[in-house]
């Protein structure tokens, strides 16, 4: 199946292309960094985890969220799904992908990143992290694939895959679940330490990543022959809104906990993130920013006229991937960092060799992901020929 | 081994430990008057028994530390026994022992209309070497491990550079190597290696100097103001302390059991204690 | 087998490249490996012998190392035992470097000449020498 990834129209060629133009330019901003340390970066001692570790934890989540078509189908007979939980497993290969490169451009030892299996430590979830992430990057690439093929050649998958699919699940919660407790577990850092984190993490996951699916699949009906179906898509949709209710509620226990209770340690991240503090205030506007497409987006998605609509559809779900994207893949991280153990504010700007090495792997994870749906729906188009 | 070493130390007729502590004070007070050469004359070969203990903690007497020169003296001593570089940003820098005030040293006991005295004080912070520390448990590697004496070590050799110590530490203890630290090095002391870029550091009680028989540098230097022993030894000079004066240490409620503990009033009991 | 000329063509060449350093070496002429061992402390010795045997050392000295790292940082166990009457330590700033104070000899022309890249000197300092 996989010279159909090898052979394609101009267009594909001319985004491919683009793609690795910009993955040299991130290497090449990796190969400085390497040489010069991550002092390159505007990571601080104070704000010792940045960009990279925030990507990681957003896309741990658009990894996950696969779940949410591979559960309905494969769990509940959700006939609707079957046209896209392939396009949800091809998903998660890049997302998983692209973590996996930012934990290992965010460490200041690369090359001795196999001491985690050398000396392996269960009583870190750094340790867990590293086996939830690289199994279930093994299972969606095993499940996909040969269910893919045996869709090609038209019989029935092996076996082995059903008890695979069902694993898959409970791993997909695992991951993001373990990824929450990376932070929640810390007592140096009263924003993270929550037991709702998880929880949180999960929701905005299963809005944010099938809403990535859902503008996936509105592009694919256009460019290409291959219609995942109205129907699938609207079954998106309502996950998405509830996933979205559910995560606003969960930001909402977390204001009323920490502003009710007025509990310094409990509100000063908040009071960083939102209004500033001690005349810091480099988040405000992106978090506002934030909020207000979060709200929209319910809207948006509510509203029967502006739920129908193709337009306004797309920007309610670029709207729920953007917020998100700002309050976990930026302000989540960051925030925790502020104010530091000892109540000082350091703040933290991503510097440009940063940025490019982040569209360097955001490169790569595209570059993957648009092989995989190339490889999918070009072998979709021909069973149903 | 350290059997033999102790027989041989007797056999010798070398004295205590006590006695042996002149000649490393005279090297912390005199960097760099030495040559390469000359300080590795007794070079892997050694003269006094180690110092050990069951717990290592310190006491910091804040009465002994008026000045702010009465404190530098402290952490330059730490600087250069450490080669810990100073970095051209304020967020490189690495510190194992730095001074803060009231307010950033104890933020969760901080409130208006605190003593004159209390406001005014610097107080010296350094990783608290916990008994139940949160580094050691989010550690992937076990890069950051505890010592049967209680010291909370770093192996630079294994530390993969992922921060997460970092994130975990309550106290701001953690240093992590932005740039490499050659680079921001002037007085290098010969004795001690470097760090390399791209691994975490932090204050480990002066462990190889303890083996050398001398007590942790900063401590050798403070006047008495830093006093450095035994926990579980309850004759020891910090139990002694400890019985008599009212002491703190730095944001208990965290669970991590830290063990640099801060004398502030300076009060002795007056009723007497009741010994164990 | 439409291609089979084509693989052909392709495995001389991969052939041609793997076997290209091996065919260069035993072409090259021999580097002189003549090195200057001795150092002053060296020489002032009565007797002229390395804590551990020659051979070993020469041989293993970098499984000795790795185990001095583990077993001084990690175990507390600094002690390498007595020799002579004298007590050495398990360390390559203090005890190695003391008698082989010579470096750029000592380890890196070898270290040079096998193509092994140590990381060992990023931390750890050498003595000073006076370079030629």
């Amino acid at each position: 199946m996989i010279e159909k990834a090898l052979s394609g129209s101009k267009f594909y060629w001319a985004w491919m292309s683009f793609l690795l133009v910009v993955i040299l330019v991130g290497v090449s901003a990796y190969v400085r960094q390497f040489h010069y340390g991550l002092g390159i970066t505007g990571m601080s001692r104070d704000v010792s985890w940045g960009f990279y570790i925030s990507q990681f934890t957003f896309f741990v989540g658009v990894a996950a969220s696969a779940v949410m078509v591979v559960m309905p189908y494969y769990l509940h007979d959700f006939k609707r799904f079957g046209r896209i939980t392939i396009l949800g497993e091809f998903l998660a290969i890049p997302a998983v992908v692209m973590c996996m490169l930012f934990i290992s451009v965010d460490m200041g030892q690369p090359t001795r990143i196999l001491n985690v299996i050398l000396y392996s430590t269960p009583n870190s979830i750094m340790f867990w992290d590293m086996v939830a992430l690289s199994g279930y990057l093994m299972i969606n690439v095993l499940v996909g694939w040969t269910t893919l093929s045996a869709q090609h050649r038209l019989i029935q998958p092996p076996k082995w895959v059903k008890p695979l699919t069902y694993l898959s699940i409970p791993w997909a919660f695992s991951i993001h679940t373990v990824t929450a407790f990376l932070y929640s577990g810390l007592p140096a850092r009263h924003f993270w330490l929550s037991a709702i984190m998880a929880a949180r993490f999960l929701s905005s996951a299963f809005a944010s990543g099938p809403a990535f699916l859902i503008i996936l699949c509105l592009v694919i009906k256009r460019i290409t022959k291959f219609n995942p179906g109205d129907r699938a898509i609207n079954s998106l949709v309502t996950i998405v809104t509830y996933a979205l209710i559910v995560n606003i509620f969960f930001v909402g226990l977390e204001l009323f906990t920490a502003l009710y209770s007025q509990v310094p340690g409990h509100m000063q991240t908040f009071q960083y993130l939102y209004f500033g503090l001690e005349g810091h205030g480099k988040m405000i506007h992106l978090m506002w920013f934030s909020t207000f497409l979060a709200l929209m987006a319910v809207i948006l998605l509510i509203v029967p006229a502006t739920r129908a609509n193709q337009i306004t559809l797309l920007i309610a779900c670029a709207s729920v991937h953007v917020s998100l994207w700002v309050d976990k893949g930026f302000g989540f991280v960051i925030g925790g960092f502020v104010p530091n153990p000892l109540e000082k504010v350091t703040e933290y700007w991503p510097t440009l060799n940063e940025l490019l090495v982040t569209t360097g792997i955001w490169s790569i994870g595209l570059l993957i992901l648009t092989a995989l749906y190339k490889i999918a729906i070009s072998v979709k188009i021909e069973i149903e020929a | 081994m350290t059997i033999d070493r102790r027989q041989f130390l007797k056999a010798a007729g070398v004295a205590g430990i006590l006695g042996l502590l002149s000649s490393p004070l005279f090297k912390v007070f005199a960097p760099g008057e030495l040559e390469a050469s000359e300080e590795l004359k007794e070079g892997g070969t050694l003269s006094a028994l180690p110092l050990s203990a069951q717990r290592w903690s310190m006491v910091v007497d804040m009465k002994a530390f008026p000045s702010v020169e009465s404190y530098n003296k402290c952490i330059d001593a730490c600087n250069y026994t450490h080669n810990i570089p100073k970095m051209d940003t304020e967020n490189h820098e690495i510190k194992w022992i730095w001074p803060e005030k009231y307010e950033h040293a104890f933020p969760d006991s901080y409130d208006t209309y605190l003593s004159e005295n209390i406001e005014a004080m610097t107080f010296l912070v350094l990783c608290n070497h916990c008994d139940n520390p949160p580094c050691v448990r989010v550690c992937p590697t076990k890069a950051t491990f505890k010592r049967s004496d209680g010291i909370v070590a770093m192996d630079y050799h294994r530390c993969i550079g992922c921060r997460f110590c970092m994130a975990a530490c309550p106290y701001g203890a953690r240093s992590f190597n932005w740039r490499d630290p050659r680079l921001f090095l002037k007085n290098i002391n010969p004795l001690y290696p470097t760090r390399t870029k791209g691994v975490v550091e932090k204050c480990n009680f002066c462990a190889d100097r303890l083996y050398r028989g001398e007590q942790p540098a900063c401590v050798e230097v403070s006047g008495g103001g830093l006093v450095f022993g035994d926990l579980k030894d309850k004759n020891s000079n910090v139990r002694n302390i400890l019985r008599s004066k009212f002491a703190i240490t730095r944001k208990p409620d965290r669970g991590t059991l830290p063990r640099v503990y801060y004398i502030i009033g300076g009060h002795t009991s007056t009723t007497g204690c009741v010994p164990e | 087998m439409p291609d089979k000329g084509k693989i052909i063509y392709l495995l001389v060449i991969f052939i041609a490249i793997a076997a290209f350093p091996f065919i260069y070496n035993s072409l090259a002429t021999p580097v002189d490996m003549k090195i200057k061992l001795n150092t002053p402390v060296i020489d002032s010795m009565k007797v002229k012998q390395c804590i551990v045997p020659k051979e070993e050392m020469r041989r293993g000295h970098m499984k000795i190392l790795n185990r001095w790292r583990d077993e001084v940082v990690r175990e507390s166990s600094r002690d390498f035992g007595m020799i002579d009457g004298v007590m050495y330590e398990k360390s390559l700033q203090r005890t190695c470097m003391h008698c082989h104070s010579n470096k750029s000899e000592f380890c890196d022309r070898c270290h040079a000449y096998a193509s092994v890249d140590i990381y060992c000197w990023d931390c750890h300092l050498a003595p000073k020498e006076n370079k030629p």
